[in-house]
C-alpha cells in the first residue's frame, strides 16, 4: 500500500478501525495533502470519535513542550491507556519544507506500540496548529487512543487555535522570558487551564511563580469555575532523579478532566470543537465550489485585472461572484 | 487540491554519534520543500521504521560514519519487509569505503550518497524514485 497506489476511503476506513497502523498513516496524509478522498473518509471516521481525552499542549519554541510530553506518554501508558500524538513544527514560507523535530525528544516510547505518533508541517495554516490537526485527532480517537496529545508550533501571544481541539489546555513558560506585564497579557495566557513553568531550575523562578499566581489570582478566570494552576516542572534533567514535577502535571491535568465531566461543561468544549470544525470546512468547500465555477473561464483573472486597473475591488467582486453562483445553482 | 509533500525520516542508527552530516542534509532537504522528520541519535531498526510506517514517509533517509553500514543496513531492510515497507525509499549517507557500496545495495539500499555528494544529487534522486519504483 505504497503512496503512489490508490486507495479507497472504505478500505481505509475499515483498515483503521481494525486497527491498521499503516491505513492510519496513510490516512492521515490524505487530510494533509487535501485528497479529493479525504471527506468521505473522515465520513467514515467521524461515527467512531469523540469519546477521547484530548490535552493540548503550547508555548515558546525551546520551553519543553516535547520533553514534558514524553514523560506525560510515560504516565498515560502506565494508566494502561493508548495515547495519540499529532505534533506541529512550522513549515517554510520559502520552499514549504519542514523540519520535524519532536520525535527527537519522543524516544523513550519508540518502541510502544501503545503510542502512536504523527509530526505535522503547519504548512502556512495560522493560529499554532496546521489545517489538517484537528482530523487528525479524530483519526487518532478513531483507532481508539483514549488520550490524545496534541502539541502547537512553538507559540508566542496569539496562536490560541489549539483551545477548539482540545480539552484541556497546557501552556508551557519559562523563566526569564518577560515581566508581569507580558504574563498580564490578553491571547494565550488566557487559555491555560495550566500554566506550566519548566525549567524551574533556571534563575529568577521563584520570583516568575509568584508573579504568575498573583495574575491568576487576580481574576484571570473569574467565572470560569476553573482557576488555572501554575505547575513548576523540570523536564530535562541529566539525572532522571532530578526530573521533578511531572506527577503534579498528571494531577493537574486528570483534576481538569474531572471538573470538565462534573460540571457537564466537556458538553459545551466538544459543541466548540464542532463548531469550529464546522466552520472549517464550510469555508473550504465553499470556496472549492464556487472558485471551480470560476476555473478555466478567465473570469478570475479578469476580475483580477480589474481590480488591478482601479476599476473594482475585492468585496464587489465576491458579492457578484456569490450572488451569480447563488442564482446558477437555483435555476439549476 | 494542496501539491503532495515528500516526507523523509533522517536518522541515525546504533550508538554513532557524528550527527553533524544528517543535520545538514536535514535542513537541506526542509530547504529543498521536503517535510523531514528528524529522528537524531541512538535510533535502532526498529524504532526508524516505526516512526517510517506512523509518518507514512516516502523516504528513509540513515546516516553511517561508524563503520556499521553492513550491520545495520540488513536489520533495517528486514523490519521495512516484516511492515510492508518495500515500497519505501532506502537511502544511506555518510562515510563507508567504496567498495561496501555493491554490497550495501545487495543488502536493499536504494541508493548511498557519500561525502562530497551535492544536494542537488540527492534531491533529484529522491524525487525521480519516490513511490516504490526505486532501484
Amino acid at each position: 500500500m505504497g503512496r503512489s497506489n490508490p486507495v479507497n476511503p472504505d478500505e481505509l476506513a475499515a483498515g483503521l478501525l481494525k486497527g491498521d497502523r499503516r491505513a492510519v498513516a496513510r490516512m492521515i496524509t490524505l487530510v494533509e495533502d487535501q485528497d479529493e478522498r479525504a471527506n468521505e473518509m473522515m465520513k467514515l471516521v467521524f461515527p467512531h470519535t469523540g469519546r477521547s481525552m484530548i490535552i493540548g499542549i503550547t508555548g515558546a519554541g525551546g520551553s519543553g513542550k516535547s520533553t514534558l510530553i514524553d514523560h506525560l506518554i510515560g504516565r498515560f501508558r502506565r494508566m494502561d491507556k493508548r495515547v495519540g500524538v499529532v505534533a506541529v513544527d512550522p513549515s517554510s514560507p520559502f520552499s514549504g519544507g519542514a523540519l520535524l523535530g519532536d520525535r527527537v525528544r519522543f524516544q523513550s516510547h519508540s518502541l510502544d506500540e501503545g503510542v502512536y505518533i504523527r509530526s505535522m508541517g503547519a504548512r502556512g495554516y495560522l493560529g499554532g496548529l496546521a489545517r489538517a490537526t484537528t482530523d487528525v485527532v479524530r483519526i487518532m480517537e478513531a483507532m481508539g487512543n483514549e488520550v490524545i496529545i496534541i502539541e502547537t508550533l512553538g507559540a508566542g501571544q496569539d496562536e490560541i487555535d489549539i483551545i477548539h481541539v482540545a480539552q484541556t489546555c497546557l501552556l508551557v513558560l519559562t523563566p526569564g522570558m518577560g515581566d508581569d506585564i507580558q504574563a498580564m497579557k490578553a491571547g494565550i495566557m488566557e487559555i491555560a487551564d495550566v500554566i506550566v513553568l519548566n525549567k524551574f531550575d533556571l534563575d529568577g523562578a521563584g520570583q516568575c511563580l509568584r508573579s504568575l499566581e498573583t495574575i491568576i489570582h487576580t481574576g484571570m478566570s473569574e467565572d470560569k469555575g476553573w482557576a488555572p494552576r501554575v505547575v513548576p516542572t523540570i523536564a530535562c534533567a541529566a539525572k532522571s532523579s532530578d526530573v521533578h514535577g511531572v506527577d503534579e502535571l498528571v494531577q493537574s491535568i486528570m483534576d481538569h478532566q474531572a471538573y470538565l465531566h462534573r460540571s457537564k461543561k466537556i458538553e459545551e468544549v466538544r459543541a466548540e470543537r464542532i463548531e469550529q470544525e464546522l466552520g472549517l470546512v464550510f469555508k473550504d468547500e465553499v470556496e472549492k465550489v464556487v472558485f471551480a465555477g470560476l476555473k478555466g473561464t478567465g473570469k478570475k483573472r479578469k476580475y483580477i485585472e480589474s481590480i488591478r486597473a482601479g476599476k473594482n475591488d475585492p468585496y464587489s467582486v465576491v458579492e457578484e461572484v456569490l450572488s451569480t453562483f447563488l442564482k446558477e445553482e437555483i435555476l439549476e | 487540491m494542496a501539491k503532495k509533500k515528500i516526507k523523509v525520516i533522517i536518522s541515525k542508527v546504533g550508538l554513532d554519534g557524528h550527527d553533524r552530516g544528517a543535520k545538514v542534509v536535514a535542513s537541506l532537504l526542509k530547504e529543498a520543500g521536503m517535510e523531514v522528520v528528524y529522528l537524531g541519535m541512538y535510533q535502532t531498526p526498529q524504532s526508524i521504521v516505526k516512526a517510517a510506517l506512523e509518518e507514512d514517509a516516502d523516504v528513509i533517509g540513515v546516516s553511517y560514519l561508524s563503520g556499521e553500514h553492513l550491520v545495520f543496513t540488513p536489520l533495517i531492510v528486514e523490519e521495512m519487509k516484516k511492515h510492508g515497507l518495500e515500497d519505501v525509499l532506502l537511502i544511506a549517507g555518510g562515510s563507508f569505503p567504496p567498495e561496501d557500496i555493491p554490497s550495501m545495495k545487495a543488502l536493499g539500499i536504494n541508493e548511498v550518497f557519500r561525502g562530497g555528494s551535492l544536494t542537488g544529487e540527492i534531491v533529484k534522486y529522491i524525487e525521480e524514485n519516490i513511490g516504490g519504483q526505486g532501484a
